[in-house]
């Protein structure tokens, strides 16, 4: 059985912790990665005019920001690393939309990273882990 | 003791004020007369009647066009009502398109630019005009009006522009230039240059000074009478820098706490209504009585007709050509959704929360009757009706409101004034579009309108209620007058679109995604 694994990635440390998580288990089982990265967006949310009309420029910025500052050095970084890697940018709630990718992508398992933060807007409004354990549609693995 | 004090309470603030005022006062009055003479001549043709009748032409042709809309398309405000909920649920939203604009993004930020003082100061105003019957007619236009904004929504998206760069615009004056082109009618252009023309005015009266004048109004309600050209001053600061000063942080603001403000406002209505729902079904009574019968208040049946149906064109903007350019940025390969998500607007603007204003003022008894026939007692001048305390506009929306919440002015005030706030930022965008569109982009261009509009901040402020709202009105259906006959051109467009769309929603070939 092909192992497909996604990993929920942004700058932050945990979150290379996670993709080394996922390598070191692809390494020894076989199987690919998906490099997930959500930009977190509602459609629920108030714009002002002059934001309604710039809004399809700039989520060609922030996609083209995210792809060329966070995925695509990735991806050449590891492309000497013998694993199958692709990757998935998306906009939405970041939770959400990991379960949407995995399911997707046909994924067996998620890894994120804890980030760790017991701050106050966790407290308040949960974290990607936290909601992800709750609702993910394959097993997930939470990766100090 | 009590009274003494009261007393003294009352003189100090007099005393103090009665030397400083006398020249900010005569700059108000200075600013006033000479408004209200530049703007005469405009106000009275838009509102002249038909000849013999005091019925203007104006109210007749935005209540023909909206019944002719509604019949033209098959009472659609009613049969897509719950289609247009679940497209602004995002039930219809492909999810590869996250992070456009959404259906319900379009939907707020064209009801920010609508809900506003047209709802709470407007209201006022047609109910001690017309009485409670206006508020039947209110319903009514509103009702129908749906079909309007649908009919011109639709086409803001099918001819907007999209430029190179991913911003867009759209809007009337585009669907003028372009729609005719297409259908090979003649002068398209000069009917988006004329609709243009009436944009900026309306931009500057409606929603720029009617706002500033009712902020105005509702502050010194709160704190005591001082001259209008301070707040009109403080209000113009704000507003260059968010408009010119690329200010995001203020906009954003606003743009988050109107929504609740809105929502706030009607729940406070309904708790009102609750604790007096004995009076509801009278309210009711008042209003059906009062749209055929005008119990007995200025101009009788007619009179409560034509403020009920100003008052509604003014507050939702239906036909009106605004929420086209607002609604034209959503993302979407179906135009006529966008159509049916704004026919909302209407509904949620006028049929709910205008209602709201109206049943809160004739419940909380601001309106003097007398008791002997009914009849509601007019002021000297017979034009408007005797207040609790001679309240007008936005100060008898609050005194209904505070006669069950004192707290509630304060809500109010500060209600009022984002409301007016979002709206003149909404406003300051349309007319900049219609400014662009005459006069082409560029940083000069825009500057020099952007400035214009702050100065007409202070001008209203400052001038009375009479004028400003005379101006307002006027400007405001000067663009219905041009937009409503561009829309009897185009409308064909929009069936064509309709039946294409609705016959594929039948078939399964439009799917939800959710």
């Amino acid at each position: 059985m092909s192992h497909r694994i996604v990993v929920g990635y942004d700058d932050s440390g945990s979150a290379k912790s996670a993709l080394e998580f996922a390598m070191n288990l692809t390494k020894t089982q076989g199987g690919s990665i998906v490099v997930a990265h959500v930009l977190e967006w509602s459609p629920y949310s108030f714009l002002t005019p002059t934001e309604l009309e710039e809004r399809h420029m700039r989520r060609r910025e922030e996609l083209e920001r995210a792809n060329a500052a966070l995925l695509a050095p990735l991806v050449e970084s590891l492309k000497d690393s013998g694993v199958a890697i692709s990757t998935a940018l998306k906009y939405g709630h970041i939770s959400e939309t990991l379960c949407e990718i995995a399911t997707q992508e046909g994924a067996d398992q998620i890894v994120v990273g804890r980030t760790g933060s017991s701050g106050l807007s966790s407290r308040l409004f949960g974290s990607v882990a936290g909601s992800l354990a709750q609702s993910a549609p394959v097993p997930v693995t939470i990766v100090p | 003791m009590n009274r003494l004090s009261k007393v003294a309470a009352l003189a100090a603030p007099a005393l103090m004020a009665a030397s400083a005022p006398v020249l900010a006062q005569s700059i108000d009055q200075t600013i006033n007369d000479g408004f209200a003479s530049a703007t005469g001549w405009f106000v009275s043709f838009i509102f002249s009647p038909f000849p013999g009748t005091s019925f203007p032409w104006i109210v007749a042709w935005l209540v023909v066009a909206a019944t002719v809309f509604t019949v033209y398309f098959g009472l659609i405000q009613f049969r897509a009502f719950p289609h247009s909920i679940s497209l602004v649920k995002g039930d219809y939203s492909d999810p590869n398109d996250a992070g456009e604009v959404s259906h319900f993004q379009a939907l707020a930020t064209a009801l920010s630019g609508t809900v506003g003082l047209g709802n709470i100061a407007g209201v006022a105003v047609a109910v001690g005009i017309g009485g409670p019957g206006a508020t039947f007619w209110m319903i009514l236009a509103g009702l129908m009006g749906m079909a309007s904004k649908f009919t011109e929504c639709t086409l803001g998206v099918k001819y907007r522009n999209e430029y190179a760069d991913g911003t867009v615009s759209g809007g009337p004056m585009y669907y003028m230039t372009k729609g005719f082109a297409e259908r090979g009618i003649p002068a398209g252009k000069f009917m988006a240059v004329l609709f243009s023309v009436f944009c900026i005015l309306g931009a500057l009266g409606g929603g720029n000074m009617f706002q500033a004048n009712q902020a105005h109004a509702q502050i010194s309600n709160v704190v005591g009478d001082f001259p209008g050209w301070i707040t009109g001053i403080v209000f113009a600061v704000i507003v260059f820098a968010v408009i010119v000063g690329g200010l995001k942080s203020i906009a954003s603001v606003t743009e988050k706490v109107v929504p609740f403000m809105g929502v706030l406002y009607v729940l406070t209505a309904l708790v009102i209504l609750l604790m007096n729902y004995d009076m509801i079904g009278w309210a009711f009574g008042q209003i059906f009585a009062g749209a055929f019968t005008g119990l007995g208040v200025a101009g009788g049946m007619v009179g409560a007709l034509i403020q009920g149906f100003k008052r509604a064109a003014f507050s939702n903007e239906a036909g009106v050509g605004s929420a086209a350019i607002a609604h034209a940025a959503v993302r979407t390969k179906e135009p006529i959704t966008e159509g049916f998500v704004s026919l909302l607007e209407p509904f949620i603007d006028t049929v709910v929360i205008c209602t709201m204003t109206a049943l809160v003022i004739i419940i909380t008894g601001q309106l003097v009757s007398d008791p002997a026939t009914g009849m509601y007692l007019l002021d000297e001048g017979a034009s408007t009706i005797q207040t609790v305390n001679d309240n007008k506009g936005v100060a008898l929306t609050s005194a209904a409101f505070s006669s069950a919440f004192g707290w509630f002015q304060y809500v109010l005030a500060i209600a009022v004034i984002l409301f007016a706030f979002s709206t003149m930022i909404s406003w300051s965008y349309y007319g900049l579009k219609a400014w662009t569109f005459l006069f082409g982009e560029g940083k000069g261009k825009e500057l020099t309108f952007k400035v214009i509009f702050c100065i007409f901040v202070v001008i209203g402020a400052s001038a009375s209620l009479g004028p400003v709202i005379d101006f307002s009105d006027a400007a405001i259906f000067a663009m219905a007058v041009v937009n409503i006959m561009a829309l009897y051109f185009l409308m064909p467009i929009v069936k064509g679109e309709m039946d294409s769309y609705l016959s594929r929603l039948k078939s399964g070939e439009i799917k939800k995604f959710h």
